[in-house]
Formats: C-alpha cells, structure tokens, sequence
C-alpha cells in the first residue's frame, strides 16, 4: 500500500519553478531514496512532504500530496501533518536541554502529560532508534554532550516520540564518520518495518546499501524512479546512468 | 571528473582484446597441429598456456580492484562483472586448445587411418565462434553475440555427425578404436570450446542489455 501519492506536483519559490510535474508513489515498510546532484529538487521535494516549505516566503505548490489517500494540501491540519511525518535533518539538531527531555518534547507538544506515558514513550524511542543503551544512565544530562552519531540517532528517537507513519531524512549522515553511518543505516533498516521511510543522500552507496526504491532528480524533474537494483545496475534513462557512474554531478 | 577510471576501463578492456587475441591463437594453432601432425606447433601451444593463465589473473585483479576501488554501478558494474565471468571461460577455452594439443602429441608418429581423419570443420566453426564471441564484446554488438549463440547448435550437430562417423568406422574395423577414440575426444574439445564461447556471449548481452539467458537480471 503507498503512504504517498504525489500527483502532478509542481512547486515556484517565487517565479522559480523548483519541481516540475513530479509524480510518484512511497510504499509502506520500504526505504526510498531520492538522489540528484545539488540543486535537483530532492531537498524541496522532502520537505513538501510535511509542508515545511509553507515556512518558505513566495512558495507555491500545484497538484497533489496524499498521505494515506489524504490529501496533505487539503483539509489535513498541518500539526497533524507533522505528527504523523516526521522529519531528520542533515545536521543533528537535539535541543539544548536533557535527553529525556529531548525525545519528551514531542508528546508534551500532543498534550501527553502523564510522567508514566512520558518515561514509556522516552525509553521505548531511544530503544527504537538503538541508542538507549548508551543514554539511558545520562538521561538527564544535556543531549548536546553526545557524539555526532548519538546526537543523529537521538533526532531520530526524538521524531519516533510522536508514533509517526513516515520519517523524511535530509542527508542524516553526511555529517557522520563511517562507523556512525554503519549505525545509523542499520537502523533505517530496522525502522522500515515499522515506518516508511524517505531519505535524501549524496551517497550513492548508501542508496544501494538501504533503499527498495530510488528516484533520479534532475534540474527539478523526476528522470527516472525504479527499483534501486534496476537504478544502480540497468538505469533506463542516460540521463540517470550519467550521473550514478559519476559521469556529471 | 572519472578520467582515472574511463582509463581503467579502457585498460581492462585492452587486456580482453589481448586475452581473446591469444586464445583465438591458441585454437587455431591447435587446429593446424592437429591437422599436419604438427608436433612442434602443438607443443608451442602447450607452452603457451601459461600465458593465457597470467593473462587470467591479471585481468581478474584489474577487475577486483576496480570493484574495490570505484564501486562501479549501472554499464560500469555491467561491464566489469561481464569481463569476470568471461574470462573464466576464456581460459578454459586455451586449456581445451592445449588438450587438443596433447592428444595430438599422442597421436604423433602414427599417421591417421584413412577416412578417420579429423574434420577441420568442428575446428573452423568453434574458431568462428570464439572470434565472433570476442568481436561482440569489442564491438558492443549484442545481434553478433546471439548469432554465435544461436551457431553453438550447427557445433552440436558437427559433433554428433562426427561421433556417429566414427562409431561407424570403429564397428566397420575394431583396429580402428584406439585412434576414434582419441579423435572423439579432440572433437568433445572443440564442441566444449563452441559452449564457453557461447557463455562469453550470454555475458556479452547481459553486458549490454542487463539481459542473462533471457531472464532480467534485475
């Protein structure tokens, strides 16, 4: 079943058109990879997938996002929106307050208030995103005194606080060494059974290590979206085969 | 941007001609030698085989190292998982040549039994085969590649006309059986030369197409 449908969608910031006519479906349970060089409209199109680009001044968007059959555009409110789409940026990003605090932030946001459901859901997101064991005796110390890697992987535990459906990753390791990158593509793995999930990445061999599907941008167009082993090993367009044997880019 | 690469690629590539070049040679030889009783020349090709081995183990570094060292996808992946499985095949194409060569060393001295000599036509069409199977590579000419496939079975039925021939000859006069059964087994050795190069050009098209025996690889 696709978590997203996203017809004929097409997004300005002011008279600059940075998508053109996407259309494209995300599967639950799989990791989706969007790909392209600088520029292309991957970054743009993640984040019309939870609306942070109504916080851009003259950006427009025609066509559809559905989320579940809902139309994201339409009548879906948008803290709702966010609740169920949760998002990881390139840069880990954890507030400078404890770790507990951190991951509780988002179901206080929801209203949750109860110190038993706050603990449970602390605990079970830094388990889901496999950092637990090593926070778990400094919870109430500053999440800004941890590694890169653990700081990454408390983002992620931070976006599972809020159960939500998808979780949209910006480049989450570009900022990572190699091991914390190991780790954190073993848990994008982990999470696919439970959430769908859609990243952006420059590299492509992260792409062919953790994504079912992998989509090709280009100057603002979707060229190609195909399985990643078609992508990575038989591209149909020469376009795409350019750009992933390093051709241009 | 990937001008290290393109001239690796265009190394290893080179090192295919050369490989193909020396097995082609290798037949040929064979095929000459077998043909005049040409004990030196068989011997040559013998020889010879240790240098379409090291040409093996060259090529198959080359490729380990760009497998390692540029993580190649899409043609790239194609083309350099495409020269790993040839040259499996190719070498054992000069150990069939060299096979050949010591049964002719077998048979030297003893000159052929009228009516049972070898067929140049196995040795011819298998040659054909193998030439055309390296030309499809160089050429990048997946048409070329399954016409040498569809050729394997004009090999096939050479071998079985030859096989049945020499039933025939060994029934006619059992004196005969010793030098048909040599012979039957030089022309199992070319029919085993047509397969590999058939293999080359399953390869050749899965090189250019992503295709392997008709079936989608991805």
């Amino acid at each position: 079943m696709n978590v997203f449908d996203i017809t004929d969608l097409n997004l300005w910031y002011g008279k600059f058109q940075a998508l053109q006519n996407i259309n494209m479906s995300a599967s639950e349970a799989e990791i989706t990879a969007l790909i392209g060089p600088s520029g292309c409209g991957k970054s743009t199109l993640l984040k019309t997938l939870n609306r942070m680009n109504d916080l851009v001044p003259g950006c427009r968007v025609t066509g559809s996002v559905c989320l579940s059959g809902m139309d994201i555009y339409g009548n879906l409110n948008v803290n709702d929106l966010r609740k169920r789409v949760g998002m990881v940026f390139q840069k880990p990003n954890p507030f400078p307050m404890s770790v507990y605090d951190n991951i509780a932030f988002g179901p206080r946001t929801h209203g949750v208030k109860s110190r038993y459901a706050l603990d449970e859901a602390v605990e079970n997101s830094l388990k889901a995103a496999a950092i637990w064991d090593e926070v778990k005796d400094r919870l109430r110390k500053s999440a800004l005194g941890l590694s890169g890697g653990q700081q990454q992987r408390l983002c992620i535990a931070r976006a599972l606080a809020v159960k939500p459906e998808v979780l949209l990753l910006d480049e989450p390791t570009s900022a990572l060494d190699p091991i914390s990158t190991g780790k954190i593509e073993e848990l994008l793995l982990e999470l696919k059974n439970d959430y769908s999930i859609i990243i952006v990445t420059h590299n492509m061999q992260q792409a062919t290590r953790i994504s079912d599907q992998t989509a090709f941008f280009l100057l603002g167009e979707m060229i190609e979206y195909d399985s990643t082993e078609k992508i990575f090993s038989m591209p149909q367009d020469k376009r795409t085969e350019d750009y992933v044997t390093g051709r241009f880019g | 941007m990937r001008g290290h690469f393109d001239d690796e690629l265009a190394k290893l590539n080179n090192s295919l001609i050369e490989m193909g070049a020396l097995i082609e040679d290798a037949i040929a030889r064979a095929a000459r030698a077998l043909e005049n009783q040409d004990v030196e020349t068989a011997r040559g090709v013998l020889a010879g085989d240790d240098r379409i081995d090291d040409k093996e183990k060259e090529i198959e570094s080359r490729c380990l190292r760009l497998l390692i060292g540029q993580h190649p996808v899409a043609r790239d992946f194609r083309q350099i998982s495409t020269a790993l499985k040839m040259i499996t095949d190719m070498e054992r194409i000069g150990d069939q040549a060299a096979d050949i060569c010591e049964i002719c060393l077998e048979l030297s001295g003893r000159p052929y039994i009228p009516k049972l000599e070898p067929s140049p036509l196995m040795a011819d069409a298998t040659m054909r085969m193998v030439t055309r199977s390296i030309d499809a590579y160089v050429k990048k000419d997946a048409d070329l590649a399954q016409d040498v496939i569809e050729s394997d079975d004009d090999v096939d039925r050479l071998y079985l006309a030859v096989r049945a021939e020499l039933i025939d000859l060994v029934h006619e006069d059992p004196a005969n059986g010793e030098q048909a059964f040599d012979l039957m087994q030089i022309a199992k050795y070319f029919e085993r030369i047509g397969d590999h190069a058939c293999n080359i050009a399953e390869w050749v098209i899965f090189f250019l197409t992503g295709r392997h025996k008709d079936q989608q690889v991805f």
